[in-house]
């Protein structure tokens, strides 16, 4: 068969509306058609969703649901599953692993979280310490996990842990599909600065994980995380945001209806920031053109870099433009959201979340040693890690 | 709020293949008439311009004519092609007369919308890559309120590329005057200028005559659109001059040993050149975004053209200062070309506006009034 053209993905997608209209249908049960429609991912393969489709052709499919009023997965409550659990399950996963796993994450019916950080290992991940130890048919995980964002809502985890400590750290670590209701799993909220708890710590005892939850080959663990890292670091947005649509949306409105609080200062420094926004919004739409062109460039690597001092920045202006108001807080209550919302609520929480926008996923520092490395083949600063087993390092 | 905030058609911020093949056919002419030996020996003789070069560029490869159209001699090519010739001559700062004539007097020109007469067949000469013209208009000008003679006489300057021009596009008080420079009552000296490789001279017009291209109100419209064009062509100029400073700077620091290894692997150093390349990286979506707008006509082409000059000049400045800097004691020298490129850089950020000037145009069209 060869690969739906445009014509034909609009057809499909008509068909699909006409034998589910939107309105009448259940929000769950018109997701599954969706996907067993092939027009969930069209870039996925036949039977997982998708239809072998060029990536680039999904906002064909987008547009005609989004005409039609059709419910979507709410990607920002399963970010996880679809950003990182998602294609490395596609890239190393078993038939039986697709099958049993990508529906009803992209649906939406279970939700993911990502069990890689520890109190020891955090931009130095290869370092951590969870233990995997074979018994019998399956493994048996210790260890403690940090940071875990929505460990709370989730049904599976994806799970990095040491299976060989006495070979360099790299080569010793395999990873896994952790079932969250095991009851060795115990998840603990860890609130953070803003007064909630997005994320939490989460303990591993005696967990126990059949080995058909392995994804890639004992020991090749860092090499399949690998493409869940990238992937979490190149999860832009598929569509075009509008001028003004980041954080700078809330702090020029509030200059334009509230002349009260204008400053000369702050009217130099808006207008830098303005046009900083501006610039990356379209060095994001320029990343999204060359994507849908299919010739990806490795700017990519370098727009969650830009976005976290931009936010960081202007979170910090606003608060400041709102003089008095600006040193009050919404609400300090300890809470466990369901969904991580950068741009909601006051200035103060914006500004104290978008901390967290240059350490999660990857810190500001790591970004820029990975964007030096590789994309400028600069030479890597001398290491004394590379060849030590696991065991022998310095903690 | 009438501040537009969401456009219509998403620009096209990519380079289509004959963009490229214009690059390459730019490229290989600069390497082989311009390298930064034969170009720095140029700034101290008594002709900075290589007319071959010029005829290469201009009439062999056609990119004088790049926005003018084909019934008047032109390419009938866009901004976008015009920008990317720009990107290398930025990458190479050989000196030529190419933002100045190529781009703003032939967008004043343009503006004036002759089908014939003077102004029309003054294009097809600078099309054809037989003629070079300039506006007589301060470098620093962002629009022609306040750069106009009362008639054909009196002092501007500093003029970019004047020593080049055969013609002098003059707005007057009176109307926008075509003036060739070695009429009677024409003077152009050469100043002494920071930027070594876009030369710089005062035009003195002291009763002198010229042809009268239109009245003072389209002539003042299309000195402002010249102007438009070349603010947000020069972001394109700023975005080559950064690449090739990063793209050095980069080979420099993987070659250069100290402390027994590489100090491009200092970390330090390293960040600093992560940064400036994220900072080439929006440069270029900024640039293409003016380019694309210039070409098709999109209403929101101040705004581009703004938000690319407020970004650009900073990052053109920004990547030869730190060339400089990683490049130690060498980065000092006459014989390195660095200083080539800071020059430029600096220079540029004032040319047709400093960046503060285009955020002040930002402020106006966003409506985000000062206090
Ligand atoms: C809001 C939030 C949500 C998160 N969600 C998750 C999640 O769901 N799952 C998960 O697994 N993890 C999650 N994380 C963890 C996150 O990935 C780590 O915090 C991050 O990788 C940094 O590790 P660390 O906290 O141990 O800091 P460290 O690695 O100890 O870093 C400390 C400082 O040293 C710097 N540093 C470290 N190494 C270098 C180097 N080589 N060169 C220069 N500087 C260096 C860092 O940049 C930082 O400034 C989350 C973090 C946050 C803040």
């Amino acid at each position: 068969m060869t690969a739906p053209d445009a014509a034909e993905l609009r057809r499909r997608t008509r068909e699909l509306l006409a034998a589910h209209p939107p309105a009448t249908t259940d929000r769950t049960d018109f997701l599954k058609a969706r996907f067993d429609a092939g027009l969930a991912w069209v870039h996925y393969p036949v039977g997982l969703g998708g239809l072998d489709a060029p990536r680039s052709l999904q906002p064909v499919v987008d547009a005609e649901l989004v005409a039609a009023d059709a419910p979507d997965n709410d990607p920002r409550r399963i970010g996880i599953g679809l950003g990182m659990a998602a294609p490395t399950i596609l890239g190393f996963g078993t038939d039986e692993q697709k099958e049993r796993f990508l529906r009803p994450l992209w649906v939406g019916e279970e939700v993911w979280c990502q069990l890689f950080s520890e109190p020891g290992a955090g931009s130095d991940l290869a370092a951590l310490g969870t233990r995997a130890v074979r018994d019998g048919e399956g493994w048996v995980v210790d260890g403690q996990k940090v940071w875990t964002s929505s460990a709370h809502l989730a049904r599976w985890a994806i799970l990095i842990a040491r299976t060989d400590p006495d070979v360099p750290k790299h080569r010793g670590i395999s990873y896994f599909i952790c079932d969250m209701t095991d009851p060795g799993v115990e998840v603990r909220p860890l609130r953070q600065i803003t007064g909630e708890a997005e994320f939490n710590e989460v303990f591993l005892t005696g967990v126990r994980i059949p080995d058909n939850r392995r994804l890639g080959a004992v020991g090749e663990g860092w090499k399949v995380a690998q493409t869940t890292l990238m992937n979490e670091r190149v999860s832009i947005g598929g569509s075009r945001i509008p001028r003004e649509g980041g954080m700078i949306g809330p702090v020029a409105r509030t200059w334009r209806e509230r002349p009260e609080l204008r400053t000369h200062d702050l009217h130099q420094r808006l207008l830098t920031l303005w046009v900083e926004a501006e610039v990356a919004r379209l060095t994001g739409e320029r990343l999204r053109q060359q994507l849908v062109a299919g010739q990806p460039g490795p700017e990519g690597s370098g727009m969650k870099l830009a976005f976290a001092r931009l936010n960081q920045e202007i979170s910090g202006l606003e608060v400041e433009l709102l003089g008095d108001e600006g040193l009050l807080y919404g609400d300090w209550t300890m809470r466990r959201p369901e969904l991580v919302d950068f741009t909601g609520r006051d200035a103060g929480y914006r500004y104290l979340r978008s901390k967290g926008n240059s350490i999660e996923g990857g810190t500001s520092e790591v970004l820029l040693n990975i964007v030096a490395e590789r994309v400028l083949a600069l030479p890597s600063e001398p290491r004394n890690d590379k060849d030590v087993a696991w065991k022998d390092l310095s903690r | 709020m009438t501040a537009q905030t969401q456009s219509g058609q998403a620009p096209d911020l990519l380079y289509s293949e004959a963009e490229e093949d214009l690059r390459a056919a730019v490229r290989s002419l600069l390497a082989d008439r311009a390298d930064a030996p034969t170009v720095i020996a140029r700034t101290e003789s008594d002709t900075p311009y290589d007319p071959e070069l010029w005829k290469a560029l201009a009439t062999g490869i056609g990119a004088a004519g790049l926005l003018v159209p084909e019934e008047l001699g032109g390419q009938g090519a866009t901004h976008r092609e015009a920008a990317v010739v720009l990107e290398e001559l930025g990458r190479s700062v050989a000196p030529a007369p190419y933002l100045t004539s190529s781009v703003v007097a032939t967008e004043i020109l343009l503006a004036l919308g002759a089908q014939d007469g003077p102004a029309s067949a003054l294009l097809t000469e600078l099309a054809e890559g037989r003629r070079v013209a300039v506006p007589a208009v301060p470098f620093a000008a962002a629009s022609a309120a306040n750069a106009r003679l009362d008639s054909l006489d009196g002092v501007v300057g500093p003029v970019a590329d004047a020593a080049a021009a055969d013609v002098l596009l003059v707005p007057t008080a009176d109307g926008l005057y075509a003036v060739e420079t070695d009429a009677p009552g024409v003077r152009v000296e050469p100043l002494v200028a920071l930027d070594l490789t876009r030369p710089l001279a005062t035009v003195t017009l002291d009763g002198a005559s010229g042809t009268r291209l239109a009245d003072a109100d389209a002539g003042r419209r299309a000195v402002d659109r010249g102007l438009l064009a070349g603010a947000g062509l020069l972001a394109s100029e700023q975005l080559g001059l950064a690449e090739w400073c990063l793209t050095e700077t980069v080979r420099h620091t993987r070659e250069r040993h100290q402390f027994n290894r590489p100090v491009g692997s200092f970390q330090a150093l390293k960040h600093r050149m992560a940064q400036l390349w994220l900072e080439v990286v929006s440069a270029r979506a900024a640039a293409r975004n003016a380019a694309d707008a210039l070409a098709t006509g999109s209403p929101d082409t101040p705004l581009a053209v703004a938000v690319a000059q407020a970004y650009c000049s900073k990052v053109a400045v920004h990547a030869a200062e730190e060339c400089v800097q990683l490049h130690g004691g060498i980065g000092m020298t006459w014989e390195h070309p660095a200083h080539l490129y800071l020059k430029r850089a600096k220079a540029d950020a004032t040319a047709y506006g400093t960046a503060g000037r285009h955020r002040e145009t930002v402020a106006a069209l966003m409506e985000l009034p000062a206090p």
